[in-house]
């Protein structure tokens, strides 16, 4: 149990950094990083020894995740995956009030693949094969997904639109 | 550049974030030099990696929540209680659990029969469900607070102010769909009430608040002119399922609706696999 917690607990601050970008909630990610490690412990076992461990435990928070979205995406027709995003706009933040662009709105505009790419690489510093294994797509896909992420940022971050227009209620 | 690889797009993606190899870096820094557009596009690229990393560093630096804690974590596994089940868990868990059992109010067949009533509830929150049935059900502005929409925020929220995990069944086998829900104020403490309605738009509630005497007891029937009521009391909280409608399609929705609760607590005493 010692073992287990001197472990996992490193992992924490990311997790719940990721969990926050992804939900935009402090309540909602907490809650996402608990079940994320409820479900690491409870098969705590059978993971592979040599395997890793970051990006074991980023893997299940992204999996539980997108389970969520998919959930509330199937709960009804007028609930769509913009219900749960849109939850993240925050107008609280200050260079908003300036006119600044804020670079969490220009993460919205990009679909989810590309979104966890981006915070997987860019700010949690996992490397590209251990982003690959949390998506479970080839390495190459993880760099196109990159690029075109960024892409997407770029455009956003200079024009102020998304590149595909989003509906935004 | 005789044997050289040409440049590609993952070079000037891992030269953004920083990961080539020294040797790479040059090549890289010669072909940016000659590219004047993908240059620009590296720059604008690193600032915004910055700028995110900038904007989410706060959450990494904030002190763990007591809840988050390895030990704490493993100590409410061994406990065989109700967990945080009303939180985004509810809908969380029953993925991790639906994943496996696949959640489904029908696939739950085995349903454990009530206890004999160990106290009898008092009225009070019947007639106060009634009376927030009554006052809201006819709204047709604002029947809810918080529409389904943001289910998870309304179920964390409510089960908050309540101080006890709350779930919004899945009546959608009783032909009820969530509309909503709000905060109502119940003696001096908070109150839920859920709404739901049918195809026909016909309307029902479940009210739900802490804090009446009982740990357990029987459904109880309770008719007001056209609305009737079923009530019970189960783990310290009361409920009370609302609606117009005949007293044996009521009394099929808030069995649903027990099951489902008793379901939920099971599965959060299960550890959630």
């Amino acid at each position: 149990m010692e073992e287990i917690a001197t472990l996992l607990e490193p992992h924490i601050p990311a997790l719940r950094r990721y969990a926050w970008a992804l939900l935009r909630d402090d309540d909602m990610a907490d809650d996402l990083v608990q079940d994320t490690l409820e479900r690491a412990i409870s098969r705590w076992h059978s993971r592979r020894r040599d395997g890793d461990l970051k990006a074991w435990l980023f893997t299940i928070e992204r999996n539980l995740f997108l389970n969520l979205l998919r959930q509330r995406t199937s709960r009804g027709p007028h609930v769509g995956e913009e219900a749960l995003e849109n939850v993240a706009l925050d107008a609280g933040h200050p260079d908003a009030a300036l006119g600044a662009r804020d670079v969490l709105a220009g993460l919205d505009t990009l679909p989810e693949e590309q979104r966890s790419v981006l915070l997987l690489v860019g700010v949690e510093d996992l490397s590209y094969d251990e982003v690959a294994k949390v998506l479970d797509v080839p390495v190459g896909t993880v760099m196109s997904r990159l690029s075109r992420g960024r892409e997407k940022l770029r455009q956003y971050m200079e024009t102020g639109r998304a590149m595909v227009l989003r509906r935004v209620k | 550049m005789t044997g050289q690889r040409p440049i590609g797009e993952d070079d000037l993606q891992a030269y953004v974030d920083g990961r080539l190899t020294p040797e790479r870096k040059v090549s890289v820094e010669a072909y940016l030099k000659a590219n004047e557009a993908a240059a620009f596009r590296t720059v604008a690229d690193r600032d915004h990696r910055e700028a995110l990393r900038a904007r989410l560093a706060f959450k990494a630096n904030e002190p763990i929540p007591a809840r988050l804690r390895v030990a704490n974590i493993m100590a409410e596994r061994r406990r065989p209680a109700i967990r945080h089940l009303g939180t985004i868990a509810a809908a969380v868990s029953w993925l991790i659990a639906g994943g496996v059992l696949g959640w489904s109010a029908n696939q739950w067949i085995a349903s454990p029969r009530l206890a004999p009533p160990a106290v009898l509830a008092s009225n009070t929150a019947t007639l106060s469900a009634i009376a927030a049935y009554r006052t809201y059900v006819v709204e047709t502005a604002h029947p809810v607070e918080v529409r389904a929409d943001q289910e998870a925020h309304l179920v964390q929220w409510l089960s908050r102010r309540l101080g006890k995990p709350l779930l919004a069944p899945d009546l959608s086998q009783q032909g009820y769909q969530l509309m909503g829900g709000r905060l109502l104020p119940a003696e001096g403490k908070p109150a839920a009430l859920f709404m739901y309605d049918d195809a026909q738009g016909t309307r029902l509630t479940l009210y739900v608040r802490p804090g009446d005497e009982g740990d357990q007891t029987a459904f109880r029937f309770e008719a007001q002119g056209d609305v009737s009521a079923f009530s019970w009391i189960d783990q310290g909280l009361s409920y009370v399922v609302t609606a117009k409608t005949d007293r044996s399609r009521l009394l099929g929705t808030a069995e649903a609706v027990y099951r489902q609760l008793e379901q939920g607590s099971s599965e959060s005493r299960k550890g959630k696999l």
